[in-house]
């Protein structure tokens, strides 16, 4: 564990930052970057995969939005075969934790990859950052600025607003800004070997230790802060999900897009059974059902859809939020499972995105427990 | 058990299309049959079953018996789809622990059947409908007790709330 101080020149935080960007590439610190870059219309920032630091565009991973949970892209891209050549991937919280899953679900691999961390404040839906980026010049700017002044933003996505982890876990590197006057300075965390060679080859002089331990606190203070919106948000899913009657209120709007499904970064199948030849049925059936029960809901199975995909990874949810982003009928699909992952992963006393090392739940056993159910 | 190892189609087709009370018999005067779908391990609590049957040992008819291959590979989607169709109970059967024909899958089961369970609960929607039992082959006894018990709790508790609905 090393940390080191960059000097933010000119109080301009996302110019420093470019310039690191740049470093890392031309030093040949890493051979290509993954890397939230702003589109040229400004109105999005995106994941890009970048090789020469000259075709660097405007990288922004500060901007608050997340229109992709970026572990899916990480493993789009090493599902298949490892990375053969060393990429520093850029990642918020909620991404590198969903990436420590994947990896563990053997849908990723971490091989020749530099976990490059960054602290995240919160994002907005890809509808406001459009919004704000049309009325503005740097939501970016603007945004951090608010933070600065210790602001709350009642704007940011409800899952960033209940984020328990606005700092990365498993970073090689992690760009700390919580509790740093990022106005002067940022702290980086070099927590592997890889990590520090990092910081090594960038030359940049240690941090001294007054500056982590404010950091420390700082990130136990937003913590704090953030487990009591949790409590909040738990506790009004409680009621609004509660029994039969209510589910199925909550659901109504549902039009089987599953759009939830496929945003979600830990919908681990490669071939999702809602869309197998198992739903194929022929008319009869259908008849049958009906004939049966009088009326039935067709498309047919929203609530089994649901209860299954909880059941499959809910033990893996790393609470990211995108599901209920990519909702069409805005229902809260994150919140509710919130909420069963908070119960399921007390069970096995698991953290997603935690550790490599933890096995998933449903990937072990022990001989002697949970007897109370079978 | 001893009649459907002989037609075993025929059986599982007559429950399934268990014939509907008329339209003339009031609910009132119809007690309420509750209806197990059981997902049983070919290794153990189906061929439990089995015995029961050849012993003619005597309980309630309300389980319609699914052979697995083993509790392990009992999905929740399983036991979901079930209950969302009407069934008032699901049981769960697999070997003890320690006895899986194939070394772990029931405590793989038992781990998944938790899941389900909790988040049943979490959202008020009677877990206790689910119920996960190591019945080994030798156990008839086991089987009819279990049936017997499962099909008088199921009376108590009364028919699945979500029958009620149409809209799931």
């Amino acid at each position: 564990m090393r940390n080191a101080i960059l000097e933010v020149k000119n109080g301009n935080l996302l110019d420093t930052l470019d310039a690191l960007w740049r470093q890392l590439l031309e030093k040949e610190i890493v051979e290509a970057l993954l890397i939230p870059q702003e589109l040229p219309s400004r109105l999005n920032v995106v994941q890009t995969l970048v090789s020469n630091p000259e075709s660097l565009q405007v990288p922004n991973p500060l901007a608050p939005v997340l229109p992709v949970n970026s572990a899916r892209i990480v493993s789009q891209m090493t599902k298949v075969t490892p990375s053969n050549k060393k990429v520093g991937v850029v990642l918020r919280s909620c991404e590198l934790r969903a990436l420590i899953e994947l990896v563990k679900l053997k849908q990723a691999s971490l091989e020749n990859l530099v976990l490059i961390g960054i602290d995240c404040f919160g994002t907005y839906s890809i509808d406001q950052y459009r919004k704000l980026a049309q009325e503005t010049s740097s939501p970016t700017e603007d945004f951090l600025k608010a933070v600065n002044e210790g602001k709350e933003d009642p704007l940011l996505r409800e899952a960033c607003q209940s984020c328990e982890y606005p700092t990365p876990l498993n970073a090689d590197l992690t760009i700390g800004l919580v509790g740093i006057d990022f106005e002067k300075g940022i702290l980086l965390q070099a927590s592997t070997p890889e990590g520090e060679r990092i910081l090594e080859m960038l030359e940049l002089k240690d941090s001294d230790e007054k500056t982590v331990a404010k950091r420390e606190e700082a990130i136990a203070k937003l913590t704090a802060q953030r487990a009591k919106k949790v409590e909040e948000i738990l506790e009004r899913t409680q009621q609004e999900a509660s029994g039969w009657e209510n589910l199925l209120t909550l659901f109504a709007p549902c039009i089987n897009c599953h759009n939830c499904k496929t945003v979600c970064p830990l919908c681990y199948c490669k071939e999702c059974f809602f869309d197998s030849p198992t739903f194929e049925m022929e008319a009869e059936k259908y008849l049958g059902w009906a004939e049966k029960r009088g009326t039935i809901r067709m498309p047919t199975d929203t609530l089994l859809f649901h209860l299954t995909r909880m059941n499959h990874m809910a033990v893996s949810c790393v609470g990211c939020g995108m599901c209920q982003e990519a909702c069409p009928s805005d229902i809260p699909v994150s919140n509710i499972f919130r909420l069963v992952g908070s119960r399921v992963q007390k069970i096995f006393d698991y953290i997603p995105g935690r550790s490599l090392e933890e096995e998933l739940p449903l990937a072990t056993f022990k001989e002697d427990e949970l007897v109370e159910v079978g | 058990m001893a009649e459907e190892k002989s037609e075993p189609i025929e059986e599982v087709t007559s429950v399934e299309e268990k014939p509907k009370p008329t339209k003339k018999v009031s609910a009132a005067e119809e007690p309420f049959e509750p209806i197990i779908v059981g997902f049983l391990c070919n290794w153990c609590t189906y061929t439990a079953a089995d015995l029961a049957g050849t012993t003619r040992m005597q309980y309630p008819p309300n389980i319609r018996p699914i052979r697995t291959m083993c509790s392990g590979s009992v999905d929740p989607v399983y036991v979901i789809r079930a209950l969302l169709s009407g069934a008032d109970g699901v049981l769960v059967g697999g070997c003890h622990p320690g006895d899986c024909h194939y070394v772990s899958g029931n405590y793989k089961a038992r781990r998944k059947m938790t899941i389900l369970k909790t988040i049943l609960n979490t959202l008020a929607l009677d877990d206790d409908r689910v119920w996960l039992k190591w019945i080994s082959a030798a156990e008839g006894r086991k089987f009819a007790d279990t049936a017997t018990a499962f099909t008088e709790e199921l009376k108590k508790q009364g028919p699945n709330p979500v029958k009620k609905y149409w809209s799931t």
